[in-house]
């Protein structure tokens, strides 16, 4: 990091994602040497907007493969040295049979919530160990109330999320931090094909908010920032208010 | 030994890590239970009052060594004109004890907040650069705490290349435990000056060159705001050490008590003051100060007004807001004295606001490898950090200073990148192969050494 706290190495988990690929484009500049895109089968992947002089790796990194998590990180940090930022960005929506089918349900706990945990934490003893350095981690309002259509995947989302904020704190006092951001409706491969909801947004707004959001050492990042307040409300609705909203 | 957790930044607050503080003495840090039993897997720095801008005194997830002065840290050799220091031992304190008896430090940067052991390894350069050189020039023993826990003392004839490889070397060679210098003699704690209104950056620069040799002080505060004809328009500010006879003829009151020495300095700007030199108030400010100046003057400074005036506000930096600030100095060679009237056109027309911005000329090197100060113009701003697009201009004016074979300082870095600073400091991969055998394990790093892959 230098005094723009512009970052040098940054490393993605989930590196196909396109809000992770946004950010990426937004911490560009002269001072980052390596960007690693970590993901199943570790194939290349494009990363469009970046300068020619970065470094773009892609390495395989399966968030159900938790016995890996700690030694994969280390063998990021023995090639590239301190990792400045770290983009928890992988996860899945899982298809409508995982809001009935007990196996589906556990993969998607599997991915979104377990491998979210076991990287998180193999990330956390490294930036503890460097003293500085930030864990963003790609959360989702889906898990602020779970939605009767996509209780499931929300309900994933909301363990994810209670674990970064929650390892946030306890990482208070030791330099590394964690931002957990809450994006709405973002249009990208993973939502393709599905009706917008309100508040929809582009990955590139999120990555704004999330550039905002570490320059002024935020913990938790909404996106647009509006539905900070929009759930301030959405939160506390009757029963029979929330459903007819999701119908 | 007293060790501690704590978030450590430069004098610009930017870029925090976490790190563990060691305050100790050099008897304790080589005994069994020092240093060798406290560093770990990320190394150990030294680190005197933190005043280098950027990360070079920090360590993220390592060791950071304050050196506790020790039993007898400050010892005087009259005849020989020499000082013998510790390495934790401020300027403010030596001064303190040496002016009364005569004696002038060989070099002072423009706050006496620094540790000998920090001047050593920045080698550090004051408004005497072009008439005496850098810290380092007036040094003549190091002791030095090695990586093995080893302590020696070496001089440039005793071990030249380690020597070389300390002086300005970022404490990455060792801890600098001890520091024989000589002092310079003086009569008064006087200087007799002369300030003078430059109208523009011409003038400026052809006045410097042609009267430079008549003051062993010399440097001028340049208006980097102002545009057009007042481009580069300036308060020019040159001086000696007052004798006995100046101050009779200047200051007859002082003659008496010629060598008083007891600076006072203001409280502290409060924390969590917003960032107020903003653009208009720095604007303000600045044509204040030149109109303030008289065309012409003549007469006498103290010690502490000619050189550490903004020691009189404690942490004035608070007054760039919470987003901290950093500061730009580069040096270009004299023949590139057109890259200095482009850089300087190039801030101006930006706008950004620079509450300090010093230009001044350097006479020769010290020697050490990674020593910034080499004959040329030196220009050093500070800038707040939280203002959008500095990074783009700073680039700029990078290419700008390296296309023109001049380098930056690194002890006010917080933005270079591995390749500015090797294509500046074309002796680095001779200086990393002493370092390396100096440290061959790799003990001493900081985090500057890591962003700019120094080790
Ligand atoms: C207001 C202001 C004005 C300044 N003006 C000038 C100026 O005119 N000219 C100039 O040259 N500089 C100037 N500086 C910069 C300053 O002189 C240097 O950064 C100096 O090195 C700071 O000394 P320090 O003791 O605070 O060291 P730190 O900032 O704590 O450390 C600086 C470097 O020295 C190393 N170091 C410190 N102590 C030791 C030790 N005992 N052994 C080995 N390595 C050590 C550290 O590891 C680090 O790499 C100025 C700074 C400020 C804040
Ligand atoms: N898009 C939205 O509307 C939205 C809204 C709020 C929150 N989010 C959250 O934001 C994050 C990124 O979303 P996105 O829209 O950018 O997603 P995306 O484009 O679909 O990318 C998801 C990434 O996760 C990877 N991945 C999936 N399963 C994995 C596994 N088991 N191990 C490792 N990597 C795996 C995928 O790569 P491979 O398939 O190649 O492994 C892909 O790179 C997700 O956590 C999502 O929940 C998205």
């Amino acid at each position: 990091m230098n005094a723009f706290d512009q970052p040098q190495n940054i490393l993605v988990l989930g590196g196909r994602s396109d809000i992770a690929h946004a950010i990426v484009r937004q911490l560009a500049s002269p001072a980052l040497r390596s960007v690693v895109l970590a993901h199943r089968g570790g194939d290349t992947i494009e990363l469009n907007g970046v300068d020619d002089s970065v470094a773009v790796q892609c390495v395989p990194f399966d968030a159900t493969d938790r016995t890996a998590h700690a030694a994969f990180v280390d063998g990021i940090v023995a090639e590239h040295g301190d990792i400045d930022i770290v983009i928890q960005a992988f996860g899945q929506l899982g298809g409508p049979e995982v809001n009935t089918d007990p196996t589906a349900a556990g993969d998607l706990v599997d991915v979104n919530v377990a491998g979210a945990v076991s990287s998180g934490l193999a990330v956390a003893a490294q930036l503890r160990t460097q003293g500085h350095g930030v864990l963003v981690v790609l959360s989702s309002v889906a898990g602020v109330r779970t939605r009767p259509s996509n209780f499931v995947y929300g309900a994933t989302k909301a363990g994810q999320d209670a674990f970064a904020t929650g390892l946030g704190h306890a990482l208070a006092g030791s330099g590394a931090r964690v931002m957990t951001v809450r994006p709405g409706f973002v249009r990208s491969t993973m939502t393709e094909g599905l009706n917008e909801a309100p508040f929809s947004c582009d990955p590139g707004d999120v990555a704004d908010a999330v550039v905002a959001g570490l320059r002024n050492r935020k913990s938790v990042v909404w996106a647009p920032g509006v539905l900070r307040y929009v759930f301030a409300v959405l939160r506390v609705v009757p029963g029979f208010v929330w459903r007819k909203l999701d119908s | 030994m007293k060790t501690e957790q704590r978030a450590l930044t430069g004098w610009g607050r930017t870029a925090p890590t976490v790190g563990t503080l060691v305050r100790a003495t050099a008897d304790e840090l080589s005994s069994d239970a020092g240093l060798s039993a406290t560093v770990g897997a990320r190394g150990a720095i030294a680190r005197g009052l933190g005043r280098s801008y950027g990360d070079s005194a920090q360590n993220g997830g390592g060791v950071v060594v304050k050196l506790v002065p020790g039993a007898d840290p400050i010892r005087v050799d009259h005849d020989a004109g020499l000082a013998h220091v510790d390495g934790g031992v401020s300027l403010d304190v030596l001064l303190r004890e040496i002016v009364p008896q005569g004696w002038f430090v060989p070099v002072t940067p423009g706050t006496r907040f620094v540790t000998v052991g920090g001047s050593v390894a920045s080698d550090i350069h004051g408004k005497n650069h072009h008439a005496d050189g850098s810290f380092g020039a007036h040094c003549t023993r190091l002791g030095m705490l090695m990586a093995d826990g080893s302590h020696r003392s070496i001089t440039p004839g005793s071990d030249p290349d380690l020597w070389w490889a300390t002086i300005g070397g970022m404490g990455l060679t060792g801890l600098i435990t001890d520091v024989t210098f000589r002092m310079i003699p003086i009569e008064s704690r006087h200087c007799v000056v002369d300030t003078e209104r430059v109208p523009n950056l011409d003038a400026l620069l052809e006045k410097m060159e042609t009267s430079d040799h008549l003051y062993r002080y010399s440097v001028a505060w340049i208006d980097l705001v102002a545009t057009g004809k007042h481009l580069g328009r300036s308060v020019l500010s040159m001086g000696n050490h007052a004798s006995l006879d100046d101050l009779r003829e200047l200051r007859p009151k002082a003659v008496d008590n010629p060598l008083d020495f007891d600076p006072t300095t203001f409280p502290d700007v409060p924390n969590g003051v917003p960032n107020v030199l903003n653009r208009l108030a720095v604007r303000a400010f600045n044509e204040l100060w030149y109109r303030k100046t008289p065309k012409q003057h003549h007469g006498t400074e103290s010690l502490t007004g000619f050189f550490h005036p903004l020691d009189m506000v404690g942490q004035w930096t608070r007054l760039y807001g919470s987003g901290g600030f950093l500061q730009y100095q580069f040096v270009v060679p004299f023949d590139a004295v057109d890259t200095m009237r482009t850089i300087v056109a190039r801030i101006a027309a930006e706008g950004h606001a620079s509450f300090l911005a010093v230009l001044k000329r350097f006479g020769a090197q010290s020697g050490g490898f990674l020593s910034f100060p080499t004959p040329g113009w030196t220009l050093a701003l500070d800038l707040p950090a939280g203002v959008a697009g500095l990074g783009r201009l700073l680039t700029e004016l990078d290419e700008l200073v390296l296309g023109a074979g001049g380098r930056h300082y690194l002890a006010k870095d917080a933005f270079a990148t591995p390749e500015v600073v090797r294509r500046g400091y074309p002796q680095l991969a001779e200086w990393k192969k002493i370092r390396n055998a100096a440290d061959p394990t790799g003990v001493w790093v900081s985090d500057q050494a890591r962003r700019l892959e120094l080790v």
